[in-house]
């Protein structure tokens, strides 16, 4: 993989003359961006530990990226999803500026721009970035990472939630699933197809924290008719909807789920899956991606179908795990290259070339639906993500109307602390150390510390 | 502390000199040891002093408004919350348990390995090798390989006996965890142990033995009084490291399920880390210390007691 000073001088000139002098990579004094920062050092880079992010992001940075721009040296953090909220926060909110660029979500992204910690990517690089297509990005996704009409992060990949089942597992049981299909359907499903020790009914995801077990159960909470919080922001963890959707999601994991669900979330189900021990599975619409790169025998048995409903018409969650410059940060400009770097166009093709096309970042960008190499590579999942995607609506995510906007978090500061506190007593449910009505009186208590009047003012 | 009494205990000597004279040597003599009680004080009490002054400030990370006075709010917080004095009860329960189990251990595989036989060398190093894996790699070994439900070679094991996927983690957190740090500790205790049963005389087990006295009346009239205070510095520094264990529960269970494995290091690392509430956990962190200090403090009391008594009866 080393190769010769030469040999990265050259490429590095073959860079230039390929237009990259747009991006101000090869004057020393760039100077586009409006931090004082320089475009080239070391910039520390915060991600999550999901598979498009170990298995090609961080590869590619080194064998694509920083061959690139020889004046850059990229180091990353790796963090399980809750850990990485966790550093985050306490990185920005102290201005501590360890990390360079943070992998953020719509949850963050707005919280963070009103609080005056991040840059304002829109203004401050797309701007005076030509080569950057911010308009290409799906609107939803562009949306939710929005603030006063500015992006404060820029989407790496975007998911909404749906079903993945095995066809051949439920063929044998002689069970044909909806494209649309009810939780009371997918339940009974789940019971038939359910083996004990073998392979399990259904796959949740249990391990504690808000965005691993409550992004699940929060949209069966919508869909049963549940909110957080009603219109006068009065906590509704008690109310006989949430209660309903969590002892149905409980319950079915409890008895037709994996064995030992509390201690599982995206990555631990994806192995499960992928090794053949799971009939269905609820979850991002992404694992699709790594299903069809990492399990190509499972995935020939693969189906999918919208995230199940009762009460709604859609049910499925909207994320999309992003890149964010936290403001003050040194090598802004640096930072900036590698952001647009790996969200761009030309980032898809790369990883396309590297990887096929059906390991591309699904779900930020509009092009990539209408490329007919990834349509023909990815024909299986692509339309029912983007169709996913589509029919979110985190303004209006449940039955009544509710105060605050999230499919599955509330948009609050506060709740940074809570969907925690909340998602480790539903663990301890899913676990069988407390029943479901503990849990939730427990949560409901954790909720009421905070007065309708603090969460109004988030 | 320790420097103030030492520099305290030769008053007699003081009284029948000059008293410059001794107030110089006084200084002489502790002046060597000057940078390490300089250096000692800077990184344990500055630290704390820093924890006491934020134990009374309202400091949330994710609040942008900036730190305040709030009085004792935090430690009446602290007081009435369910959940550091669960997190207090698990410490104990953790500690307590996991000492004495291996304790109990430590004793039974030192006094086996005290006897000569083939291989002996070979058996003692595989029997310490647990204490010298680091905890945290330790801790994932058994998280993954060993106890998970689906691909975990206990599960594997156990299966012809028809135990069948037993989420180790999610059902019995607490007991696995517990059982982890056993194995980790019961080499440390076999280590204090065999040294106790080496430094044993021969000649008054002989004695015992021209006396008709049988193994078993041997072990408890004579072997454990020699090995009681060995058994007692293992406790005591079993304890001190126990109570603080980290790595097991956090790479382990989370803390979790629910909050069935947090313990009070664990609650003050999500204190600070999740709820980003550093006044609360500073709190926590200081009632801790003073909890820690009262216990410690007749602990020690009675082992030097007991070390006095073992001294005299010499």
């Amino acid at each position: 993989m080393r190769s010769s000073p030469f040999k990265v001088r050259t490429l590095a000139a073959v860079g230039c003359v390929a237009g990259l002098l747009a991006v101000g990579a090869c004057s020393s004094s760039g100077g586009t961006s409006a931090s004082s920062n320089s475009n080239s050092g070391t910039i520390t880079v915060a991600v999550v530990s999901n598979p498009l992010i170990t298995g090609q992001m961080i590869p590619l940075t080194t064998s694509n990226f920083e061959k690139k721009y020889p004046g850059i040296k990229v180091k990353f953090a790796t963090y399980t999803e809750g850990d990485l909220r966790a550093a985050i926060e306490k990185d920005v909110s102290t201005h501590s500026n360890a990390f360079n660029v943070i992998m953020i979500g719509p949850y963050e992204a707005p919280l963070f721009a009103k609080d005056g910690w991040l840059d304002n990517l829109s203004t401050q690089y797309i701007a005076k970035d030509p080569s950057y297509d911010a308009s290409d990005l799906l609107p939803p996704i562009a949306k939710s990472l929005s603030y006063k009409g500015g992006l404060y992060a820029v989407p790496f990949y975007g998911e909404s939630s749906m079903l993945y089942y095995r066809k051949d597992l439920l063929k044998a049981a002689g069970i044909t699933m909806p494209a649309h299909p009810t939780w009371a359907q997918v339940a009974s499903y789940a019971a038939k197809l359910n083996q004990p020790g073998k392979v399990a009914g259904i796959c949740l995801r249990g391990l504690a924290g808000w965005g691993d077990n409550m992004a699940s159960l929060d949209t069966v909470v919508n869909t049963f008719g549940g909110e957080w919080f009603n219109q006068k922001w009065q906590p509704q963890l008690t109310s006989p909807a949430f209660e309903a959707a969590t002892n149905f999601y409980v319950n079915l994991v409890r008895k037709y789920g994996e064995a030992g669900a509390s201690n599982d979330s995206f990555n631990q189900l994806l192995t499960l899956y992928g090794q053949g021990k799971c009939a269905m599975w609820y979850d991002s619409t992404v694992a699709a991606t790594s299903i069809a790169t990492t399990y190509p025998s499972v995935f020939a048995n693969t189906s999918y179908a919208f995230a199940p409903v009762d009460k709604t018409k859609s049910s499925g969650w909207l994320w999309t795990w992003s890149l964010g410059i936290p403001q003050g940060t040194a090598n802004s400009g640096a930072a900036w290259k590698f952001v647009s770097w790996a969200t761009s166009k030309n980032y898809d093709s790369l990883v396309a070339s590297k990887y096929g096309w059906a390991a591309v970042p699904p779900g930020s960008r509009t092009s990539l639906y209408s490329n007919p190499s990834y349509q023909s590579a990815a024909k299986a999942f692509a339309n029912i993500t983007l169709q996913s995607i589509d029919s979110t609506d985190p303004d209006h995510p449940t039955v009544n109307p509710v105060p605050y906007v999230g499919v599955q978090f509330v948009d609050i500061p506060q709740f940074e602390v809570l969907g925690v506190q909340v998602g480790q007593q539903i663990a301890g449910a899913i676990a069988g150390t407390e029943s479901v009505k503990q849990a939730l009186t427990t949560s409901q208590s954790d909720a009421s510390q905070y007065s309708p009047a603090e969460l109004a003012g988030g | 502390m320790a420097v103030v009494e030492t520099g305290a205990a030769p008053t007699p000597k003081v009284a029948l000199r000059p008293r410059g004279a001794s107030r110089r040597e006084g200084w002489q003599r502790r002046l060597p040891l000057l940078p390490a009680l300089i250096y000692i004080v800077i990184v344990t009490q500055i630290p704390f002093l820093v924890t006491l002054w934020y134990s009374f400030q309202n400091y949330f990370f994710d609040v942008p408004q900036p730190a305040h006075f709030t009085g004792f709010s935090n430690y009446t917080m602290a007081f009435t919350s369910a959940a550091f004095r669960g997190s207090l009860v698990r410490s104990v329960v953790m500690t307590a348990t996991s000492v004495i189990v291996a304790m109990l251990l430590g004793v039974a595989f030192a006094v086996l390995l005290d006897r000569k036989f083939f291989g002996r060398g070979v058996v003692r190093t595989l029997i310490i090798t647990p204490f010298l894996v680091m905890p945290a790699a330790a801790a994932l070994v058994w998280a993954g390989p060993m106890l998970d439900p689906n691909f975990g070679l206990l599960n594997w094991l156990l299966e012809p006996f028809g135990v069948n996927h037993v989420a180790w983690l999610s059902t019995h957190a607490l007991g696995s965890v517990i059982v982890v740090m056993i194995w980790q500790w019961t080499p440390f205790m076999t280590l204090i142990i065999l040294a106790g049963l080496q430094s044993q005389p021969a000649d008054t087990l002989e004695a015992a033995k021209v006396d008709g006295a049988g193994a078993f009346a041997t072990f408890r009239e004579l072997t454990i009084p020699h090995l009681r205070p060995y058994i007692e510095l293992g406790i005591l520094l079993g304890s001190i490291y126990l109570v603080n264990t980290f790595d097991q529960v956090r790479l382990m269970t989370n803390g979790g399920p629910g909050t069935s494995t947090t313990n009070l290091p664990f609650y003050l690392y999500q204190q600070v880390n999740f709820a980003f509430n550093v006044g609360g956990a500073a709190a926590a962190g200081v009632i801790t210390v003073i909890l820690t200090i009262i216990v410690a403090t007749f602990a020690l009391r009675l082992f030097a007691r007991v070390f006095q008594f073992e001294e005299a009866g010499v």
